[in-house]
């Protein structure tokens, strides 16, 4: 009875959609934003540089798209599900085609106004892709051949096109978000169980066929002590950083191993490492639970919609995310070998964050329009 | 739609189901983050913040502050100056290339010099200081300065470093120092420990045997440093300590003299008191310039020195091993007096080289042709008549010679391990001859070991302690020529009688006074009437080769010999002989006869160092002296 006069009220207002909003959420991304401004100023030494202004610039930007993103009924978000991820894959072919080469990888594309990472855009289009793929499917057609081979197809392509970057850390984060999916719309567990057993047992294949860089990265991780100053380099100064920290830091603007340059990617990769040497064993714990905080709305927002696409989406979105979260972690504290995966909102680069505030835009669509039902 | 509800339901079943699973493993990974996180940054804090301070934090060590060596009245023999240096750090400089011929023309630096400079710019990082010239002279120090504002990021330095006054003076006594090699470093632990590039150590002499006292410590700089070891800012700076000064014996005057006396020609000249040891003065000449070698000996200067024919680098005091020649005789005297050989009226005839002593078919002669006559000890000493010396010695046989030879301080070292190549000279006796040369001795060579000569050796420093322990009454010494040498315990038979019946000793003096200052005394040119001066000595003349039949025919004058195969001229004394106090050795290389060419320089320097007694005993440093 409440779902069906619920179901008459369903075009909301806009005031309506106001007080739906989940303001937790809304709070804890923007502390977030404004944390990882307070690091980026700090990575420039304490002025306003290039990397602050940047980074402000698309922290404002894009929290505003999200905002907007919001607005949109979530079934608008559903019928761009499969356009987006072909648009996407025709971003990663352009890129592969035209695309710009640093550091011996060819990852961006040249949009004229903005340098895009396509593959960033990937990890979120994927989700959305497959969200819509699984959400009309029967439960008991989940598990056929056809739709398993169909969803693989989906997942392969992409990290296909990102592997040939080469780019292998950003395909495999791809591929988790799509696993995600699958996971959540029910696919038999044996198969994860086989995939998971298979996995361990071609690692040696794998690692034959890995490129020497590769294979010199999961050696360091083994071991970074084998080579202090070249390969073990980062992850042993990482470390040194964390540690140093303490339990409340060395303070703001007081992080010596960033600040005299022994931290390399401390922008982009290794922004956790420097927030952590510098706020300690504390700041590193409250920044976690902002993430937790978020990640667990994220999750209660599915849980709270009424329709299967938007559960889906943000059941695996917060899955996605705490995976990205907690890879690169444990990559900056010596737990994983050493996998280029940016720290969602806090790394500098706009793709991350691109693809991060369109992620939160959707569920925040979905949390204002949690009653909206898609045939 | 009710198909599709209780399908929808079954679906919201499942993802409920997997979300549940989904959020344990979030939660045992997030756990696994923080604790790894607690780990490092409680845990383990303490071993990476010390990695994160090894990391950020460098030391630089500068050079310590060389102790300076002072004479007996304090003035500085060895001290340290102020070197005018241009550094130049690359990376402050707008224009290197311009900067560097600028100065290239400022300095007037040679092609060669100029690519060494920019030798060294190629090997050092471009913020580590390039020393472009470390010893500067004033006037192109001052160019520089007047020329700075043309010449950016080039910083004219004042650093300090070794300087010796006295140039050739001390060479052989103090030494020098130069830049510490590879060996320095490794063998002495004093120096690995305080080491800094461009580090000056003392190479010879006391320079090095005082290396740990004089060397300091360090200052110490710390710098924090980024990735690429650029200094950011320095955190602290611990002044280090300067090295001991050491005052010596010596007396400048005296040395100054010696040097003079022996200029253009080899040997040594040691002067000594016979009561304390104090060396008063200590020279081995031809000398160079230590001073040539603190920067750096260029080529040129270094072969000028290594090719001396007279050799320079040897310090021919410690290290000359000559045969002492009739400058042993007192010993020989003493020696026969003293085991009841002979008594001062025993008496041999000379007959000159007519009637020269046969041995076994070997005839030994006298110097003189002509012969002495009778001779009783008196007589012998004062003419050195070497047939009467033959005649004790034979008498007297080679190990109850040696026996008093070395008890007075011959065949061994006189300052112990001081000095790494002080020599030991050779008191020869038929015990050694059996072990080193595997024969017997034989008789003639007992006898010209009592004219000084075959086998025995002897250096200058140890004829001087002969002397000064016959002048003071025939009682042990140990010389000494650092006074603030704390590791030096005071010996206990210090001033033990190194006779059986004092009565010799005195028959001994009283020759060497009549060799010196009565007629026909071998050394009678060179006396000092004025009793505040008078001394006693021995002349000796030690032969370099054997004198054969032809060369006593010839009879040439010292001049008209080759210049190696003149005899070596030696003198020992010591004076005033009414009160004695000092005692001296001089030996001139292929100087001729000691009567000649040794002893007129013993009479300046007893002038000199008597006038100075008094002075010397003004400065009553109870602090150092310990009579």
């Amino acid at each position: 009875m409440y779902q069906h006069t619920r179901l008459t009220t369903n075009r909301l207002n806009f005031f309506q959609k106001f007080r739906n909003y989940d303001y937790i959420l809304l709070f804890c991304i923007l502390l977030l934003g404004f944390i990882s401004l307070a690091t980026m100023y700090s990575t420039d030494g304490g002025e306003i540089l290039f990397h602050t202004k940047s980074h402000f610039t698309k922290l404002v930007v894009f929290t505003i798209m999200m905002l907007i993103m919001s607005f949109i009924n979530i079934k608008y978000w559903f019928s761009i599900g499969y356009l987006s991820y072909l648009a996407v894959i025709g971003l990663l072919v352009a890129t592969y085609l035209f695309g710009i080469t640093s550091s011996g990888s060819q990852r961006w594309i040249n949009l004229y106004f903005i340098n895009l990472q396509p593959s960033e855009l990937m990890k979120i289009v994927i989700i959305l892709c497959l969200a819509k793929y699984f959400h009309r499917m029967k439960l008991e057609n989940v598990n056929s051949i056809y739709t398993i081979l169909t969803s693989l197809i989906i997942i392969m392509l992409p990290m296909g096109l990102v592997i040939v970057q080469p780019d292998l850390g950003t395909s495999l984060l791809i591929a988790i978000s799509g696993i995600a999916v699958l996971w959540f719309a029910g696919i038999n567990h044996k198969y994860f169980i086989y995939t998971m057993l298979g996995f361990v047992i071609s690692l040696p294949f794998i690692i034959a066929f890995l490129k020497p860089y590769q294979k010199l990265r999961v050696l360091t991780f083994l071991n970074p002590d084998r080579d202090p100053l070249g390969a073990g380099y980062q992850i042993i100064q990482s470390k040194i950083a964390v540690g140093s920290g303490g339990i409340f830091g060395k303070g703001f603007l007081k992080g010596t191993q960033s600040y005299l340059e022994f931290l390399p990617e401390k922008h982009t990769d290794f922004i956790f490492t420097l927030f952590s040497e510098e706020f300690g064993f504390v700041g590193s714990a409250l920044l976690l639970v902002i993430y937790v905080i978020i990640i667990y709305r994220i999750v209660a927002i599915g849980a709270n919609c009424r329709s299967y696409f938007a559960k889906i989406f943000c059941y695996s979105f917060g899955a996605a995310i705490f995976v990205f979260i907690t890879i690169n972690m444990s990559m900056v504290l010596g737990l994983l070998p050493i996998v280029g995966s940016p720290l969602p909102i806090m790394s500098y680069g706009g793709s991350s964050m691109l693809a991060t505030m369109i992620g939160f835009g959707i569920v925040m669509s979905a949390r204002v329009h949690n009653q909206q039902l898609i045939a | 739609m009710i198909n599709s509800s209780s399908d929808s339901v079954k679906k919201l079943n499942s993802i409920n189901r997997r979300m549940f699973i989904t959020g344990s493993l979030k939660f045992f990974i997030m756990m696994g983050i923080i604790s790894r996180l607690f780990f490092l940054q409680v845990k383990e804090n303490k071993k990476y913040l010390t990695l994160s301070d090894k990391n950020r934090i460098r030391e630089w060590k500068l050079a310590p502050v060389r102790g300076e060596f002072h004479d007996y009245f304090g003035n500085v023999i060895a001290g340290n100056f102020e070197a005018y240096q241009l550094h130049i750090i690359p990376e402050q400089v707008d224009d290197f290339r311009y900067v560097i011929y600028r100065i290239k023309d400022l300095l007037e630096l040679s092609d060669k010099e100029f690519k060494k400079v920019l030798k060294k710019k190629s090997q050092i990082k471009p913020w580590e200081t390039l020393i472009v010239s470390d010893n500067l002279s004033w006037q192109k120090f001052s160019k520089i300065n007047n020329h700075l504002y043309d010449l950016n990021g080039v910083k004219p330095v004042i650093s300090i470093s070794r300087n010796y006054p006295f140039k050739e003076n001390f060479t052989h006594l103090i030494g020098y120092v130069s830049q510490a090699n590879q060996n320095d470093i490794e063998n002495t632990e004093v120096i690995k420990k305080n080491f800094v590039p461009g580090l000056k150590v003392g190479k010879v002499g006391l320079e090095k045997s005082f290396e740990k006292k004089l060397i300091g410590s360090n200052d110490i700089e710390r710098y924090e440093v980024n990735a690429y070891g650029r200094r950011i800012s320095q955190l602290e700076f611990q002044k280090g300590e300067k090295g001991k000064n050491l005052r010596l014996t010596i007396d400048t005057e005296v040395q100054k003299l010696a040097n003079e006396l022996l200029k253009d020609q080899a040997g040594s000249i040691c002067v000594m008191d016979i009561y304390t040891g104090d060396v008063i003065a200590m020279h081995s000449s031809p000398s160079f310039d230590p001073n040539l070698f603190v920067f750096g000996i260029s080529k040129d200067d270094w072969q000028l020195i290594r090719n001396d024919p007279m050799k320079p680098l040897v310090n021919k005091t410690l290290q000359g091993n000559y045969s002492p020649g009739s400058t042993i005789k007192p010993i020989v005297a003493l020696s026969a007096l003293e085991n009841g050989i002979i008594n001062t009226n025993f008496t041999v005839q000379c007959r000159g080289h007519k009637h020269p002593l046969e041995l076994y078919g070997q005839s030994y002669h006298c110097w003189k042709k002509e012969g002495h006559g009778f001779m009783n000890l008196r007589n012998a000493m004062k003419q050195s008549c070497d047939i009467y010396f033959y005649e004790i010695a034979r008498k007297l046989g080679v190990d109850k010679l040696s026996e008093t030879a070395k008890k007075f301080g011959l065949g061994k070292e006189v300052f112990g391990d001081l000095f790494s190549i002080e020599k030991s000279g050779l008191v020869p006796n038929t015990q050694w001859k059996k072990n080193a040369l595997g024969q017997g001795w034989l008789l003639g060579e007992t006898i010209i070991t009592g004219i000084g000569q075959g086998y025995i050796q002897t250096t200058p420093i140890q004829l001087c302690l002969m002397s000064a322990q016959i002048g003071n009454g025939g009682h042990k010494i140990y010389p000494r020529i650092v006074i603030n040498d704390e590791n030096k315990v005071a010996p206990m038979d210090k001033f033990s009688p190194l006779y059986t019946n004092s009565k010799n000793i005195k028959i001994v003096q009283d020759a060497m006074f009549a060799s010196t200052n009565e007629v026909r005394g071998t050394s009678y040119k060179s006396r000092i009437d004025d009793l505040k001066y008078q001394f006693a000595g021995k002349t000796g003349t030690a032969q370099v080769k054997k004198i054969t039949a032809r060369d006593r025919e010839l009879d040439l004058k010292t001049f008209e010999i080759p210049y190696e195969e003149r005899d070596h001229a030696l003198y020992v004394a010591y004076g005033p002989y009414k009160n004695p106090r000092y005692a001296l050795s001089v030996i001139v290389e292929h100087g001729g006869s000691g009567s000649a060419t040794a002893a007129p320089m013993a009479t300046k320097l007893f002038k000199l160092v008597i006038d100075r007694h008094k002075m010397r005993q003004s400065i009553n440093d109870k602090k150092y002296l310990e009579i």
